[in-house]
């Protein structure tokens, strides 16, 4: 009786997530028709599949967007995690005044809309001389997520047992072996789930960087929108260039979500 | 803890390798070699242009062409961000036909006139005369035209013979109207308009029925028409028409959207752009090639009621680069890179409606027959001057060369759509509308 | 993007017994000291960081905002001190806009958040094949915004080649003009695709830190599935549910590309994001683009300020665990 019910209950669980991932499945299945088949009324679900799209996709050369994504993406969640990390640990394990005029603050560095804030950062980056270059870009992508990654750090932070903590400090552990040897490792998932949330909104970042970069410092998303055709048919294309888009922060994903299983089996901490 | 280190590893040399790459190429810009940044929209014709860029280059040592393609909207706030502070991140800039003069009067744009002038082979005079007055501020031009369209409207030869009806040569909207009610089936739409708000979607093709219906966005003392008889008159015949025989969601629609019902044999009319008739003629996209018939924009009041565009190159006048950026923006604009697409490419992709010389290229008559003389004719019959009834104080059709007027449009789009919608009615959209419009010509006085 | 001023005040925070917990109520001897540094140590480093990378814009922001200044009229740009916004509060714009962006925002936070729980509570669960699943249930928030607006606007709700409508047909249903009569549910719709990932995935690692001993005690003493959520877990959760609201909020009010992509801000989805892009790109009037930003920002901070006081024990609790 309780099998059946959990075979149901995968079932429906299974069901569920097909459900939610149908548009990118679709989305995949159309990279890899015609543009002409990929616009028929009504859709069908037997067409020829090729890798043509995809070739025309690279042929454009998206190696080196991917490359500055890559940079940009990586560079600022590290910076994000170095910074966030200890801030976390600060306001949430040790004693200090105002904090939450501290988190307060961080909070309100996201609620001015990009397209107030652009115009502003355009022309700051022009008198510095650094539109079109990537690390403005990193940092501009660190800013930006730091705050959700204070957030969400402290409140993992917060669920950290306090007597760990208290057994590390008598045991003699100096700030930084309390921080690294006993906070992070309870700590991975969370970790994980940050860096992952972190990483996807700088490797999908648009706004920005369309109106920020020019050619050397290009990343990804322009690129893909110029595959949206002013003057005709586009979806195949387009599917298979945000297919490609799509697959590093895929396996970012699954080595995250790794990261948030294995927080699981550290129960000798607990 | 071990895969977090690998990770930081692999960023920190990430981040090393990108920046002694942008070192390299850096290092490679010497005062020979030439980069030039070129923004240009996602268009077809830009598409051909760059995978040709390595002619040019072959033919230009040292000259190096990066293209960034953008959406149109995108296309424009980056260039319009970056030409008007000055910022000198582009050497060469696609820019649409409305914001040609109104750059060019700014001094943004270099002077193209000597350079186009004392170039015999370039051959200046074979460009359209309608488009190259609207790219002409005070005798000088500011852009040459990459390709250009005009509307026309197109049908289904085959529907149209299955239900018994002949279009004429010179519809009026009256009978597009009549025969989009007879056409339009549970299964197909009669006839395809845009819906999509926007001044450069939905009032496209509806500014040229405001027109042809004697009314205009302002009179000569730039004062609104919104809301007078004419244009009200008019957008009640286009909501209506969207309504009894329009296609199905029309807020959705914009060009590419109707291309593709058209190209599934979905819609019986299309009013819209002229460049939409080679890619229906093209077999490999499009189910109805061969079956189409192309004929005037439809009038009312009006002899002609086609519009004018056109996608053109210009050089911004921050260029560091600019002799290596004119170069290059005459040879894709030439008569060379015309027959380098056709005989590389195929002929029905050369870049329409810039130069009466294409139309006279045997290979391209042949190729484009259904549709390259139609072309011509409409392109050089519209009058940007005057395409109403009325004399207006700005040179352009199916938009007003305004700053504001891209505000404008847009936001009377909106209101246009929620009548569509069946949200409002349209005197109470075009009510608010002339407010707005009201708002911005006051400023021009 | 980023910006803005740490709010003029925080009276609360200030206050002993507001602030609670240990930290502040403890007598202040050398150790406490040397912990208190050691903290702002910590902190510091990330604050400046933020302060500089994001304050500047922002005063720059607010400089803007008392300019006249259209992008294709540079020799008119001039002072005009708070002309601007009064155009933002006697205009017919910031009103509807404000309640477009309350109406898509708060539809869309409440949606995501109850499907990002009841996925996540899913997905913890062991069964087969639960790493690829819970893969799969994440792409949606790993796909570029624009990109799934774009796919969305095609593959899915076009009236003749979209597969919403293809199924509505298929069991006999009429299909809908998605854009043109439905605007707001398309928006919302979306968005709440995209941010249940989002959701889930906060709240699943919420799940995961939940001690398993105690949840087996709990098994052990006879509690029902049901009592063990609605006792343990859901408390436990309940910052994990704070934190993602807070966050999912903030940048939800951010949307902008199924907006621009698919309504264009028709029938009543202009919200300030848009509005504010409307402003600045299309306008291009640079000064009143700014000062509909910094509005946004206040009345941000007044609705996060009263939410986060009444709402959020994470926040209520500020300085305590």
């Amino acid at each position: 009786m309780r099998k059946t019910r959990g075979i149901l209950i995968t079932a429906m669980t299974w069901v569920l997530v097909l459900m939610f991932f149908f548009p990118i499945g679709w989305m995949v299945f159309t990279s890899l028709k015609s543009e002409g088949d990929a616009a028929l009324i009504p859709p069908r679900f037997i067409a020829d599949l090729s890798f043509d799209q995809y070739a025309i996709v690279f042929e454009r050369g998206m190696g080196a967007y991917l490359l500055n994504s890559l940079t940009a993406s990586v560079g600022s969640t590290i910076l994000v995690l170095l910074l966030a990390i200890p801030a976390a640990y600060g306001l949430s394990i040790r004693p200090i005044k105002k904090v939450k005029d501290v988190l307060f603050f961080f909070i309100s560095t996201r609620f001015l809309p990009a397209a107030a804030s652009i115009l502003p950062v355009f022309f700051i980056l022009k008198s510095v001389g650094a539109l079109d270059n990537i690390t403005a870009m990193t940092f501009l992508y660190a800013a930006m997520n730091l705050p959700i990654a204070v957030w969400m750090m402290r409140s993992f932070f917060n669920e950290v047992p306090l007597e760990i903590v208290e057994a590390a400090q008598i045991d003699g552990a100096n700030l930084r072996t309390e921080l690294v040897r006993v906070v992070l490792p309870i700590l991975l998932p969370g970790i994980a789930a940050v860096a992952l949330i972190c990483f996807i909104f700088s490797w999908n970042e648009y706004f920005l960087a369309t109106l920020l970069t020019t050619f050397q410092a290009r990343t990804t998303p322009p690129f893909l929108a110029s595959f949206v055709d002013g003057r005709g048919q586009f979806l195949a294309v387009l599917s298979a260039a945000a297919t490609i888009a799509v697959l590093p922060v895929i396996i970012a994903g699954w080595a995250a979500q790794k990261q948030l299983v294995r927080g699981l089996a550290m129960g000798a901490v607990k | 803890m071990l895969v977090k280190k690998r990770a930081l590893a692999v960023g920190a040399g990430l981040i090393i390798s990108a920046v002694a790459l942008s070192g390299c190429s850096g290092a490679g810009t010497s005062s020979k070699n030439v980069t030039l940044t070129l923004a240009t929209v996602n268009n077809p014709q830009m598409k051909d242009m760059e995978e040709l860029k390595g002619t040019f280059e072959k033919d230009n040592p040292g000259i190096k062409v990066n293209f960034v393609q953008m959406e149109e909207g995108d296309l424009r706030a980056a260039v319009t961000a970056d030409v008007a502070s000055g910022a000198g991140q582009y050497d060469v800039v696609t820019v649409g036909a409305y914001e040609v003069p109104q750059w060019g009067a700014q001094g943004w744009l270099k002077d193209l006139t000597p350079s186009l002038k004392d170039d015999k082979a370039y051959d200046v005079d074979d460009i359209l005369p309608p488009v190259r007055t609207a790219l002409s501020v005070d005798g000088k031009q500011y852009a040459v035209p990459f390709y250009g369209e005009s509307s026309i409207l197109m049908y289904n030869k085959e529907m149209f013979a299955a239900a018994g009806l002949t279009m004429p040569n010179e519809p009026t909207w009256q009978e597009v109207a009549g025969f989009a009610k007879k056409l339009n089936t549970a299964e197909t739409a009669g006839i395809c308009l845009r819906g999509k708000p926007g001044w450069g979607d939905l009032f496209a093709p509806l500014t040229t029925v405001v027109q042809t219906f004697g009314g205009t966005w302002y009179d000569e003392n730039w004062d609104a028409q919104v809301d007078s008889p004419e244009f009200t008159e008019a957008v009640n015949f286009y909501v209506d028409l969207l309504k009894d025989a329009g296609e199905k969601d029309p807020v959705s629609n914009s060009f590419t959207e109707c291309l593709n019902q058209l190209s599934a044999g979905k819609v019986a009319m299309w009013y819209d752009a002229s460049v939409a008739a080679s890619i229906l003629e093209d077999p490999t996209s499009s189910k109805v090639a061969g079956k189409m018939g192309y004929v005037h924009a439809p009038v009312n009041k009006t002899e002609e009621s086609g519009w004018l565009w056109s996608w053109n190159l210009a050089v911004p006048a921050t260029s560091k680069n600019a002799d290596a950026a004119t170069t290059f923006v005459k040879w894709a604009t030439s008569k060379k890179y015309q027959r380098l697409v056709g005989e590389t490419l195929g002929w029905t992709r050369v870049p329409p409606g810039a130069r009466t010389s294409t139309y006279s290229i045997p290979e391209y008559k042949e190729a484009a027959a259904a549709f390259a003389p139609i072309t011509l004719e409409v392109m050089n019959a519209v009058n940007p001057k005057q395409p109403g009834l009325n004399p207006q104080p700005w040179v352009g059709i199916q938009y007003v060369t305004i700053p504001e007027f891209q505000d404008v449009g847009n936001q009377v789009a909106q209101l246009v759509a929620d009548a569509i919608a069946g949200r409002s009615s349209v005197e109470d959209a075009l009510a608010k509308g002339q407010k707005i419009a009201q708002a911005a010509g006051d400023k021009q006085k | 993007m980023t910006t803005l001023t740490p709010p003029p005040t925080m009276p609360t925070a200030a206050t002993p017994a507001a602030t609670g917990g240990r930290p502040a109520t403890r007598p202040r001897n050398a150790p406490q000291r040397k912990k208190a540094r050691q903290a702002r140590a910590l902190v510091l480093p990330a604050l400046i960081f933020s302060v500089v990378m994001t304050q500047i814009p922002f005063l720059t922001t607010i400089y803007f905002s008392t300019l006249q200044w259209n992008q294709l009229r540079p020799d008119e740009i001039a002072f005009n001190w708070f002309k601007n916004y009064a155009v933002v509060f006697t205009g017919p714009d910031f009103l509807p806009s404000l309640m477009s962006t309350v109406i898509i925002t708060g539809s869309s936070v409440v949606l995501s958040l109850l499907l990002g729980l009841f996925f996540a509570i899913l997905l913890d669960r062991k069964f087969v094949g639960q790493g690829l699943a819970r893969t799969l249930m994440i792409t949606p928030f790993l796909v570029m915004p624009a990109a799934a607006a774009l796919i969305w606007k095609w593959s899915m709700l076009d009236v003749n080649v979209g597969m919403v409508n293809w199924a509505l047909n298929t069991v006999g249903l009429p299909s809908v003009a998605w854009n043109t009569d439905l605007p707001i549910v398309t928006i919302i719709m979306l968005l709440t695709w995209q941010y249940t990932p989002f959701m889930m995935l906060i709240l699943l690692a919420g799940l995961q830190s939940q001690s398993r001993e105690v949840l087996e005690a709990a098994s052990v003493d006879g509690a029902g599935p049901w009592r063990t959520f609605q006792w343990m877990t859901l408390p436990h959760l309940r910052q994990y549910i704070e934190i993602a609201t807070l966050l999912g909020s903030i940048m939800l009010l951010q949307a902008f590309d199924p907006i621009a992509i698919m309504t264009k801000g028709t029938g009543g989805t202009k919200t300030l994001s848009y509005l504010l892009y409307e402003r600045a790109f299309i306008g291009l009037d640079v000064g009143q683009a700014a000062a509909f930003g910094v509005v946004t920002v206040v009345v941000t901070i007044a609705v996060a300020t009263f939410a986060l006081r009444t709402l959020f024990k994470v926040f209520i609790n500020g300085g305590e665990r």
